[in-house]
């Protein structure tokens, strides 16, 4: 390298771009969470080791990650099942089915909250048949889990169905004619050739069920210990002016959901570097 | 195996993708589906593995019904022109794939599917990658990992959709030689698809020439060359000079004037006249029984190449001519033309 081309780039705009992409990430994203941190630290360690391992905390915690784990693994099936029959077969109303996953996107939690409570409520049209077989799903952790599964369905679809709809249909032909069963074609060579885009999918609705609120807490009863979600203490804490519990409940919230999306993210890298993108 | 074909008609929609073709394979044969895009070949061999189904006509495998039986269950190799490889797995596992999913009672164990993998990575010379992923490899590469793929199943035939199709010119030409090796080693029955005359004529021992859902002519290479069957296998192989000729009484006549040239029984009415380029022969005014003007000579190598306009029947007909470089051509030079060998077709064919 001659000394004259040193620093030039084939693309500019290098420094403009960066500098405008950590202001951004600084005003919108970290400061606000070294706001949380700070406002934390007011709180003694020994304060803090409390609050957060009271058990009203903990099974709020609980419930938040356990039930948004279930739900994600739910969406992660289902969600593979409907992109499957949206993408690969021709029905009719499949564009208004198409449409129909992105309801839980754009309607208003407490809308879905709402809805959601009215069908599975002991007199509600799914809540009466459910409550004769003795299952009660509005105003318990059933009623959660409902409410996570119905917001994250759309991000395991979208996801995954761009993939879907690219995975060169030759792939399958080839191992038809190899001998594989269509048991073996799916499981073999379909769904690992998806595995990026699924953990993705299963990420984001993951972490939007661990931070969803508005449809939760019209469903969920909100009884401490058995129905309480990590965000609603949150807010139970701060509308009793006890800020830094709040905010403690908040960073462990925060901390644990990094670490889990972190976790994914790994795995991911892992499945996408045996499966680049060309 | 021998495969035979008998009637087939595939339509897509209003589309007739083939039109009644009729073909039959031999024992060992290495065969050639050759014709432009469109004229069915990659559908007829698509039929042939089991993908693709008929809408009539039969497909036997040693005379046994294969249509009764779906792509996994024919034994057919099958190789793709964009390699189909899986991504996710390493050479080596592509390779066993079809081992690894046979049914448990038939299935090899782990030890016997590695010998034979390796002997199939050996087999197309790049055992060193075998634990490389698809996308580390070039095309060339890709669609020998592809071969071995098809070929692990112990194919009984063996199926190519324009296998060199995506490949660089280079490439395509090793690779063809390398083919046709292979087969002249593992002697089993192969098809293979392609639009490049030159492929067909050079690895095949019989070139199928297809056009709009039907087979113009099957023959050897040399057959399908030098004595084409219909006007489309003669502008479609091998370069041809083209002339808009009339057969009245047998005579043939070009732009009104008659041609001291045989009718070959073209009935009469418009027809074609088919020279090869080399079949041309290019000398002084009175030498040939066709005249014409020279209107642009370029030289190049060993040949130099001349437009010549023909009178013909609607003003005039250019036509490209190679003469050895040592006779001297000009712009505004008259010249006879005598054809060595020609063809005349009916334009209805």
């Amino acid at each position: 390298m001659s000394g004259g081309t040193k620093g030039r780039r084939t693309l500019p705009g290098f420094g403009l771009t960066m500098g405008l992409t950590l202001t951004w990430l600084s005003i919108i994203v970290l400061l606000p969470l070294a706001g949380l941190f700070l406002k934390t630290f007011e709180l003694s360690f020994a304060q803090f080791f409390e609050i957060v391992t009271s058990r009203r905390t903990l099974n709020a915690l609980k419930i938040s990650f356990g039930l948004a784990f279930l739900a994600a693994l739910v969406n992660l099936v289902m969600g593979t099942i409907v992109v499957w029959a949206l993408v690969r077969y021709r029905f009719p109303g499949r564009r208004l089915f198409d449409a129909i996953v992105d309801i839980p996107f754009a309607l208003p939690t407490a809308v879905a909250g709402v809805a959601l409570t009215a069908l599975f409520a002991q007199k509600g049209w799914l809540g009466a048949p459910l409550a004769e077989l003795g299952i009660k799903v509005a105003f318990t952790p059933i009623g959660i889990f409902i409410a996570m599964v119905f917001i994250g369905i759309p991000f395991v679809v979208r996801t995954v169905q761009p993939v879907l709809i690219d995975l060169d249909p030759e792939i399958e032909e080839a191992s038809a004619s190899l001998g594989a069963s269509r048991w073996n074609t799916v499981t073999r060579v379909i769904l690992p050739s998806l595995t990026p885009a699924l953990l993705t999918g299963f990420a984001l609705a993951f972490a939007r069920a661990v931070g969803e609120y508005g449809s939760v807490i019209f469903i969920a009863g909100n009884l401490p210990n058995v129905s309480e979600i990590a965000p609603l203490l949150i807010v139970i804490r701060l509308s009793e002016f006890r800020y830094a519990d709040a905010t403690a409940v908040a960073v462990v919230m925060l901390v644990v959901a990094f670490l889990i999306i972190f976790l994914i993210n790994r795995v991911q890298r892992w499945a996408q570097t045996r499966v680049p993108a060309f | 195996m021998t495969i035979e074909v008998r009637n087939i008609v595939k339509k897509f929609g209003s589309f007739t993708a083939l039109d009644g073709v009729d073909l039959k394979v031999g024992k060992g044969e290495l065969l050639a589906l050759l014709g432009p895009s469109g004229s069915g070949k990659t559908t007829l061999l698509r039929i042939i593995a089991g993908l693709d189904w008929p809408d009539g006509g039969e497909v036997r495998f040693d005379g046994e019904n294969a249509l009764a039986r779906g792509a996994g269950e024919r034994h057919v190799g099958f190789v793709f022109q964009h390699y189909a490889l899986f991504r996710h797995m390493n050479v080596f596992e592509n390779v066993a794939f079809g081992l690894r999913v046979q049914p448990r009672a038939v299935r090899l164990n782990e030890d016997a599917i590695k010998k034979r993998v390796n002997e199939l990575l050996d087999l197309v010379q790049l055992a060193w990658l075998s634990d490389r992923y698809p996308s580390q490899l070039s095309g060339g590469q890709r669609q020998r990992i592809a071969l071995a793929r098809a070929l692990a199943i112990e194919p009984r035939i063996l199926l190519l959709d324009e296998p060199f199709g995506a490949l660089d010119a280079k490439v395509r030409k090793e690779l063809r030689r390398w083919l046709r090796a292979l087969h002249d080693e593992i002697h089993v029955t192969s098809i293979f698809v392609t639009h490049d005359q030159e492929e067909a004529l050079e690895v095949a021992n019989r070139v199928v020439v297809m056009d709009k859902g039907r087979i113009e002519q099957i023959g050897t290479p040399g057959e399908v060359y030098d004595n084409p069957a219909t006007a489309f296998v003669h502008g479609f192989i091998g370069e041809s000079i083209v002339l808009p000729v009339d057969v009245r009484d047998g005579r043939v006549e070009l732009g009104g004037k008659a041609l001291n040239l045989e009718s070959q029984g073209a009935g009469a009415g418009p027809s074609r006249l088919f020279v090869r380029r080399h079949d041309m022969q290019v000398g002084p005014v009175g030498s040939g029984v066709i005249e014409g003007a020279v209107r642009r000579v370029r030289a190049f190598g060993p040949i130099q190449r001349a437009d010549v306009a023909l009178p013909g029947g609607d003003g005039e007909t250019l036509i490209e001519i190679d003469t050895p470089r040592d006779r001297e051509l000009n712009p505004g030079d008259l010249v006879g033309l005598q054809p060595r060998r020609y063809r005349i077709f009916s334009a209805s064919t």
